[in-house]
């Protein structure tokens, strides 16, 4: 009979690992606690650094796990698994099991909560909106204020719950430097009169061709960039937000008017994952994500043999890096099925 | 400088061997997070004596670690100590122990300047 | 004539430290300033004088609080000091009624049984005998007690003395030996006469069955009267100080003094008072949340007592206050550490025994030097004319949820008003006195002063209780100054705002700069009551915890706070309320970052009850924002 492994979350970990794991002969159970899967995905419009469609991917991905020998199961939360000798017990939230060879834990990030980060005003102030908000204005075509009129001035603020001691994430998410490239682009092709300004800390574009997407966007886009953290914003009598940071590089305070203001959440380890992974006994770092066995040669590997992580439930990935971190995984899983 | 028959005028350099950064390595034995800025600007951006003049303790605390210290000793007075640097930084910066420490470094070590 | 060489060395020590005691209130008395004086004059010859002796009953001698908040370490304390007392009560009374003589000198009824060995074999004679025993029995018990603590667990007092280490040591030896001493010298002395009751005299005829009882009672009644002498000798280098200081203290405080914000002799007076019990270190929060363990108010008394520099512990506390509450002798810990901070670095001098014995008052706390103005550059303008001004705060700036609910609140209440620090405004100055610069302060102070005072105000509102503290105390201000708490309970009442009921659990956190710093418990728990279902938790009022966020401790790291935000998260949402309310924009901000529950401040949840009014705002009169009336009117 053919081994059984179960995969924890439909993202693109966990959908990629789901597919190749397939390739190699074995039954697949996919988990995913939405309603269907795609993950973050599904709430993309378009992606760095070429700004393909996010669907293009998606398309990729429910190919591989389409058809035969891949049971996908939605509209189930995984809350813990236990080994009983060479089996794995895995339990979801309405006390169902399912029983398996091998896991592969896959349950990917949260955003963070750009609310906790009052001083921002999300959720006190109309326009305030985050990375994602933005992603669903640009699926519908239209970039709007609160009250249907189009957005002149527009501020990006880089490092939103990354970086930040306060909110007990010291690590940076990488991603958001380059997803603010990119929507400030975006932005501009939607609204070309609209005028875009990102605060940053520090512009980490350590990606294939992200420096390049930075330079398009400074000589194509115009967008402007303003290296000092957004430190407190408020609202101006007319509605509109009045954001405070310093210029560093002038050396000034600078005071600025916008109409919108898109915050860059970061990526934090994921509910989901927080509650499975201490029900279940996986390890986490100080920065609550799951902590590989190895961070050189056994990022894939749990403490516990038999779970393995894919992708993002690690640490903050691209998809081009969870999709060659969930085949890794599946590596590990095909070496354990073959000890035991 | 001048002995060698060239000048740069002295504003506009940094003169890091001639410097002295005594008040800087006074703060930062008594408070290590002294060191960790990263020079994000939060703290000046919040900053209610900045809302009044020019004061940004991001570019006074630059200014010590570079020793230039004399543009800091002045200014470090106008600090109201309210805390809200303290609460912004994404560093953890004890901004408002580091304030203190200059002042008192400044008291220390009047005969000091450069 | 009774009388043998073996008690001089208890006759001088005795009479050495009662000339020492009167001599040294002499001196404190003198330091105290002229209306402290008459205070003090008014209070001893008045009547407060019966609650002093009372309060000395019950706290110096019964050790009441320590027995109500730790009845282990109370029963020592109150077994050592009662039970003394009790001792030479009724030793004094034994050697009238039995002794040879009316009204002997103290000696004689110390070591009563050594002058008369054959007292107490029958009748009421060894029914008093009895009670001696009783009461001996009763001290050392506590004695044990306190020998097991000292060996036991890490104790307050004795860890980082440098020269006085010593004699604290043969202090605190000089103090042990002197009950289990007086066991064994009457013990002997008894099994020598057969006397003595079922303590001394059961132990003394087990002794003399085996020893010579005759010849070994003699070294015990010197070793006895050695460590009664030695201990009284010592006793002003020690913390054994506060026995006769805590009297002097209880006259004063009933007498209305205060520590004030200058060092002088009611400062030295509560120092010396307190006896390094260690509950001020149960308390700290820096303690049990954060490992902070060697700047707890028992270790700044200490320190000051020893003319260490105390600049880092006196700077290391969130003055939360929550020791002030808790000391037993009630010192006023938190005050006292102001005083410390003013004095900013205090120089480590070099103490001589005679410098131990008469602290040289005056070098206490220098001045700091004069430094010029700091804050010239702040220029007044004309403000508005207002009824009200709603001064918000530097913290509030960082919430905007609560400056917003409050906007609405205020436009709700329909009062005329002026957002005094819309804008961003100056600091209160309180910040600034917390780190010791009063001096800088002031200057905010007069700044804020003469504005408020230009607008017309009759009510001064803040959401900060930072702000709402330094207003209250140290502005001369003619408004009334109003936290919102306190604000939104008057228009509550006062019918000016209609609240819905939320239907929401809600535990409440105190900021300890409204709560213990000024006294406000209960308004803002009236006003959550109004809008939703109000939860106790363990740490109600006095007994609430610090958020952490404390601008008091400028010395701790960003990650220690959070260990304190932390706990204290976790404690307050215990039973899982829906929001964990609190009442200040800093304990807003720290315990938001520490717990995944809704943490939000009383006027938020107030703005979400409002009743909307039915008719649109704008058919009604224009209800706040002044600004427009105000040009009407100049």
């Amino acid at each position: 009979m053919n081994k059984h492994v179960v995969v924890i979350g439909g993202g693109v970990a966990g959908m990629e690992a789901a597919g190749q794991l397939r390739k190699t002969g074995f039954e697949v159970s996919l988990f995913e606690k939405e309603e269907k899967p795609g993950g973050h995905l599904n709430k993309w419009y378009k992606l760095f650094p070429d700004r393909r469609p996010s669907s293009e991917v998606k398309e990729y991905l429910d190919n591989i796990t389409s058809g035969e020998g891949i049971k996908i199961i939605t509209g189930k939360t995984i809350e813990k698994i236990v080994q009983n000798k060479n089996q794995f017990h895995i339990s979801d939230k309405e006390g169902s099991e399912y029983t398996a060879d091998a896991v592969i834990v896959a349950t990917g990030f949260d955003l963070f909560k750009s609310a906790r980060k009052e001083e921002y005003g999300y959720g006190i102030y109309d326009n305030v909106i985050t990375s994602a908000d933005l992603e669903e204005m640009f699926r519908k075509g239209s970039i709007t204020l609160v009250n249907g009129r189009t957005p002149e001035t527009i501020g990006i603020v880089h490092c939103v719950g990354s970086r930040d001691e306060k909110m007990g994430n010291l690590y940076c998410s990488k991603l958001c430097c380059v997803t603010a490239v990119k929507q400030a682009i975006e932005i501009r092709e939607h609204l070309p009169s609209a005028k875009v300004f990102c605060f940053y800390m520090d512009m980490r574009m350590g990606g294939a061709y992200y420096e390049e997407l930075y330079r398009e966007a400074q000589e194509e886009w115009g967008v402007n960039f303003i290296r000092g953290k957004v430190s407190e914003v408020s609202e101006s009598i007319n509605n509109r937000l009045v954001i405070k940071s310093e210029d560093t590089l002038a050396g000034k305070p600078l005071k600025m008017l916008v109409d919108m203001l898109v915050l860059m959440a970061g990526m934090e380890m994921s509910e989901e994952g927080l509650k499975l992974g201490d029900s279940s006994g996986l390890k986490r770092g100080d920065n609550r994500f799951f902590s590989p066995a190895d961070h050189h040669f056994g990022s894939n590997k749990s403490n516990l043999k038999g779970i393995y992580y894919a992708g993002t439930c690690t640490m903050p990935m691209n998809i081009t890096e969870t999709i060659s971190h969930a085949r890794a995984a599946v590596m590990d899983v095909i070496e354990y099925l073959k000890e035991s | 400088m001048d002995r060698f028959g060239f000048s740069i005028s002295k504003g506009r350099q940094i003169d890091y061997d001639a410097n002295s950064r005594h008040i800087a390595e006074f703060i930062s034995e008594r408070e290590p997070s002294f060191r960790v800025c990263i020079e994000c600007g939060c703290c000046s951006a919040t900053c209610t004596t900045g809302n009044f003049t020019s004061f940004s303790l991001r570019e006074l605390q630059i200014l010590m670690k570079r020793g230039e210290n004399e543009k800091v000793r002045e200014n470090i007075k106008k600090c109201m100590l309210c805390g809200k640097c303290t609460l912004v930084c994404p560093r953890g910066v004890n901004t408002r122990n580091v304030v203190t420490l200059a002042r008192q470094a400044f008291q220390k070590f009047p005969a000091n300047a450069v | 004539m009774q009388f043998d060489p073996f008690v001089i060395p208890f006759n001088i020590g005795l009479y050495f430290i009662l000339i020492y005691a009167v001599v040294r209130s002499v001196i404190w008395f003198n330091d105290l300033s002229r209306p402290d004086k008459l205070r003090l004059q008014r209070g001893f010859f008045g009547k407060t004088f019966g609650q002093s002796i009372k309060e000395i009953f019950l706290e110096s001698l019964i050790h009441r609080k320590i027995l109500k908040s730790n009845p282990r370490l109370g029963y020592m304390h109150m077994s050592l000091a009662f039970g003394w007392f009790l001792l030479i009560l009724f030793g004094t009374i034994e050697a009238d009624v039995f002794g040879a003589h009316h009204l002997n000198a103290p000696y004689k009824s110390i070591f009563f049984k050594f002058f008369n060995p054959e007292h107490g074999r029958a009748g009421f004679e060894a029914a008093y005998s009895f009670l001696m025993d009783l009461i001996l029995a009763f001290i050392l018990s506590g004695l044990l007690l306190a020998v097991i603590k000292r060996f036991s667990s890490k104790v307050v007092g004795m860890k980082k003395t440098t020269k006085l280490r010593v004699l604290d040591k043969v202090a605190l030896t000089s103090l042990w030996l002197i009950f289990p001493s007086r066991l064994l010298a009457e013990s002997f002395t008894s099994g020598a006469y057969g006397t003595g009751s079922f303590l001394t005299g059961s132990l003394g005829s087990v002794l003399a069955s085996f020893l010579p009882a005759q010849e070994m009672a003699y070294p015990f009644w010197w070793l006895y009267s050695l460590s009664l002498g030695t201990f009284f000798i010592l006793l002003p280098l020690t913390r054994y100080m506060h026995i006769p200081t805590e009297l002097f203290l209880i006259f004063a405080r009933n007498s209305g003094i205060k520590t004030g914000d200058q060092p002088g002799a009611f400062r030295e007076i509560q120092i010396y008072s307190c006896s390094s019990c260690g509950i001020c270190i149960d308390a700290c929060q820096l303690n049990f949340s954060a490992g902070i363990t060697n700047i707890q108010s028992a270790y700044l008394m200490k320190g000051i007592r020893n003319n260490e520099n105390v600049s880092d512990i006196a700077f290391n506390c969130l003055m939360c206050g929550r020791c002030d509450q808790k000391c037993p002798v009630g010192i006023e810990l938190t005050p006292l550490r102001m005083l410390s901070r003013r004095a900013g670095e205090t120089v480590e001098s070099e103490q001589t025994i005679l410098k131990k014995y008469f602290p040289d008052r005056k070098s206490v706390l220098p001045a700091r030097p004069a430094a010029d103005p700091s804050y010239t550059f702040l220029k007044q303008y004309e403000p508005a004319k207002t009824d009200v001004i709603y001064f918000a705060g530097c913290m509030t700036h960082l919430t905007p949820a609560i400056k917003n609910s409050m906007v609405a609140i205020l436009e709700a209440s329909g009062v005329r008003y002026n957002f005094l620090d819309e804008m961003g405004g100056v600091c209160c100055g309180r910040p600034l006195m917390l780190a010791g610069q009063d001096r800088e302060a002031r200057e905010l102070i007069n700044h804020n002063s003469q504005l408020i005072w230009k607008s017309g105000a009759h009510t001064l509102v803040t959401s900060c209780p930072i702000c709402y503290k330094v207003f209250k105390e140290s502005y001369y201000l003619d408004v009334e100054v109003l936290h919102h708490s306190q604000f939104i309970k008057n228009m509550i009442e006062d019918g000016s705002l209609k609240l819905n009921f939320l239907r929401r659990k809600v535990t409440y956190h105190a900021p300890c700069e409204l709560g213990r710093g000024s006294g406000v418990y209960d308004e803002p728990k009236d006003v959550l009551r109004y809008v939703a279902r109000l939860q106790e938790t363990g740490f109600e009022d006095k007994n609430s915890l610090c958020c952490g966020g404390s601008l008091g401790n400028i010395k701790i790291s960003s990650r220690q706070k959070s260990m304190i935000a932390h706990d204290v998260a976790a404690e307050l949402t215990k039973d899982n309320p829906d929001i964990l309310a609190t009442s200040c924009p800093l304990c807003k901000k720290t315990l938001a970052a520490a717990t995944t529950t809704k943490v939000a401040d009383i006027s938020e949840i107030v703005a979400d009850a409002i009743i909307k009014p039915a008719i649109k705002k704008k058919l009604t009169e224009p209800a706040g924002k002044v600004k427009m009336q105000a040009d009407f009117q100049n």
